[in-house]
């Protein structure tokens, strides 16, 4: 479903980011990204939605090539993935519907359609009242379930989440915890990049770690974890 | 419905450079318009005058009527030559005094020269060919002096050529300066939307689909200048119409040209601008 196949990504400035990575990640899985600040976990999810192109390697996702893919196949990858950031991403001038709303409308979809399905993805985060406030009426934890309930609305295969639970509290970390859990249990493959390793210890998923821009620890091979890298 | 709706944000967002884009736009096409309408009219002009345009050959005295008619026929056979006609001492002052009205008393008593009145066919009545004819009809001995607007014709045609030089450069000039405008409102209007665009891209918008707006909103830019053009060329046609000389407007088909030169104005100037900059976002 997403493949890496020696991927390594260099910037003309900073250097290589992520270096050598092979990684496969198979229908439904939850995945747990870590790693220090600057280990390349940002990159390498970059690269899965292809903001961002291998230097050397290449990554597929549901049968699209970073090393073909055209700007116009990863706008329609895109809408197959859903992806979410530490500091939301919402805009501040429209309700939380119309964010949510939003990501349908880009791709055309109809009037008919979207209000059923925003709805849908409202309830499916817990915030069926809140469709008419804007992000500056929500809670951190309630703007995240909207960016949630946004990457949700066009039925992802997989949901990229980059420090969903950066800027929360320990109650709305365990809330969209949770909720994400609730998403992956329901068939949607969740990658999610922390740095919260209290989080991590206390779950069974698969963990990868990254150091340095190389994966040192993957809990599916079994490689050892290299605490002091 | 949203591209529409969308159009509109950069008017709101920078409503001055917005509307310096459309007044440079309508600039070009005024300019345009302007010399458009200059050259119009002369070639109207030109086309009236070359109905008239006639050689007159005078002829010494002495000349017999026999003489005048033979050369008459004989000019009247040159490809170019519509007619020729033979107009004698008498016909020439009767038609003298006709044509000068109520200063008819002028020519009391006075005598002019007898001529052959040359008719030139349509299309052949350009400087180089009337000129061509005329020295041909001099060559006849007893021909004295010839006639024809020679410079009139000459110049009329070099100032249609100016008029229309003149409003191609300083239209193309304007159509430069308004693109170079558009990209710069682009500029800010892409800058200012950076983020909404940046999510657009993360749910899945195409490019096309992004770029759609401000290439809708430089097309209507366009439009709106070249409306604007119009309206300012249809009332200083006016002008010149109420206090200079009567003139003729462009007939819609060049109207139409003008509105969608002005579209393509404002759709180049935002599309070279927004696919640079919707690359930085």
């Amino acid at each position: 479903m997403i493949r890496f196949t020696h991927v390594t990504k260099t910037y003309p400035r900073t250097g290589t980011a992520v270096q050598d990575v092979t990684l496969h990640v198979g229908k439904g899985e939850f995945i747990f990204l870590t790693g220090p600040s600057g280990a390349g976990k940002s990159t390498l999810l970059k690269m899965v939605y292809m903001e961002e192109r291998p230097t050397t390697g290449e990554v597929r996702v549901s049968g699209t090539s970073s090393v073909t893919a055209s700007s116009r196949e990863v706008a329609k990858l895109r809408r197959k993935l859903g992806i979410v950031f530490q500091d939301f991403r919402l805009l501040d001038n429209r309700t939380a519907e119309q964010n949510i709303g939003f990501a349908l409308e880009v791709t055309g979809a109809p009037q008919s359609v979207i209000g059923p399905k925003v709805a849908r993805a409202l309830t499916q985060v817990g915030l069926a009242a809140k469709g008419t406030s804007f992000p500056r009426e929500l809670s951190g934890g309630e703007q995240q379930r909207v960016a949630i309930a946004r990457a949700l609305v066009n039925d992802p295969f997989v949901l990229i989440a980059d420090e969903p639970t950066g800027n929360l509290d320990d109650r709305a970390t365990r809330g969209i915890f949770q909720l994400l859990r609730d998403i992956n249990a329901s068939g949607t493959a969740v990658i999610m990049a922390t740095h919260n390793l209290e989080l991590i210890r206390r779950q069974e998923f698969r963990t990868v770690e990254m150091n340095r821009g190389m994966i040192v620890f993957d809990s599916d091979e079994q490689l050892p974890p290299a605490r002091d890298a | 419905m949203r591209p529409f709706r969308d159009a509109l944000i950069t008017f709101r967002r920078s409503p001055l450079l917005s509307a310096l884009s459309v007044t440079t736009i309508a600039f070009s096409l005024f300019a345009f318009g302007l010399f458009g309408l200059v050259a119009l009219n002369i070639r109207e002009a030109l086309d009236r005058l070359e109905d008239r345009v006639e050689i007159r050959a005078f002829v010494t005295d002495g000349t017999t009527p026999e003489q005048i008619a033979q050369a008459s026929g004989d000019i009247a056979t040159y490809p170019e030559v519509l007619s020729a006609a033979a107009v004698t001492q008498e016909q020439a002052l009767a038609r003298a005094q006709q044509e000068l009205g109520d200063f008819r008393d002028v020519f009391e008593g006075a005598a002019l020269p007898a001529s052959i009145d040359v008719k030139l066919r349509a299309g052949m009545r350009d400087p180089a060919t009337v000129k061509r004819v005329a020295s041909r009809v001099k060559a006849f001995p007893f021909v004295d002096d010839i006639r024809y607007g020679e410079e009139w014709i000459e110049k009329l045609y070099r100032l249609r050529n100016i008029a229309g030089i003149a409003g191609l450069a300083l239209g193309l000039s304007f159509a430069l300066v308004s693109m170079i405008i558009i990209g710069a409102t682009i500029r800010m209007a892409v800058l200012a939307r950076a983020k909404e665009i940046s999510i657009m891209r993360l749910v899945g918008a195409t490019d096309a689909y992004i770029r759609r707006p401000f290439l809708l909103e430089g097309v209507a830019k366009g439009i709106v200048g070249g409306l604007l053009a119009l309206l300012l060329t249809w009332l200083s046609r006016l002008l010149i119409d109420r206090f200079i000389i009567k003139t003729v407007f462009f007939d819609a088909r060049v109207i139409m040209l003008g509105l969608l030169f002005g579209a393509l104005i404002g759709l180049l100037g935002s599309a070279v601008s927004v696919g640079r900059h919707l690359r930085r976002v």
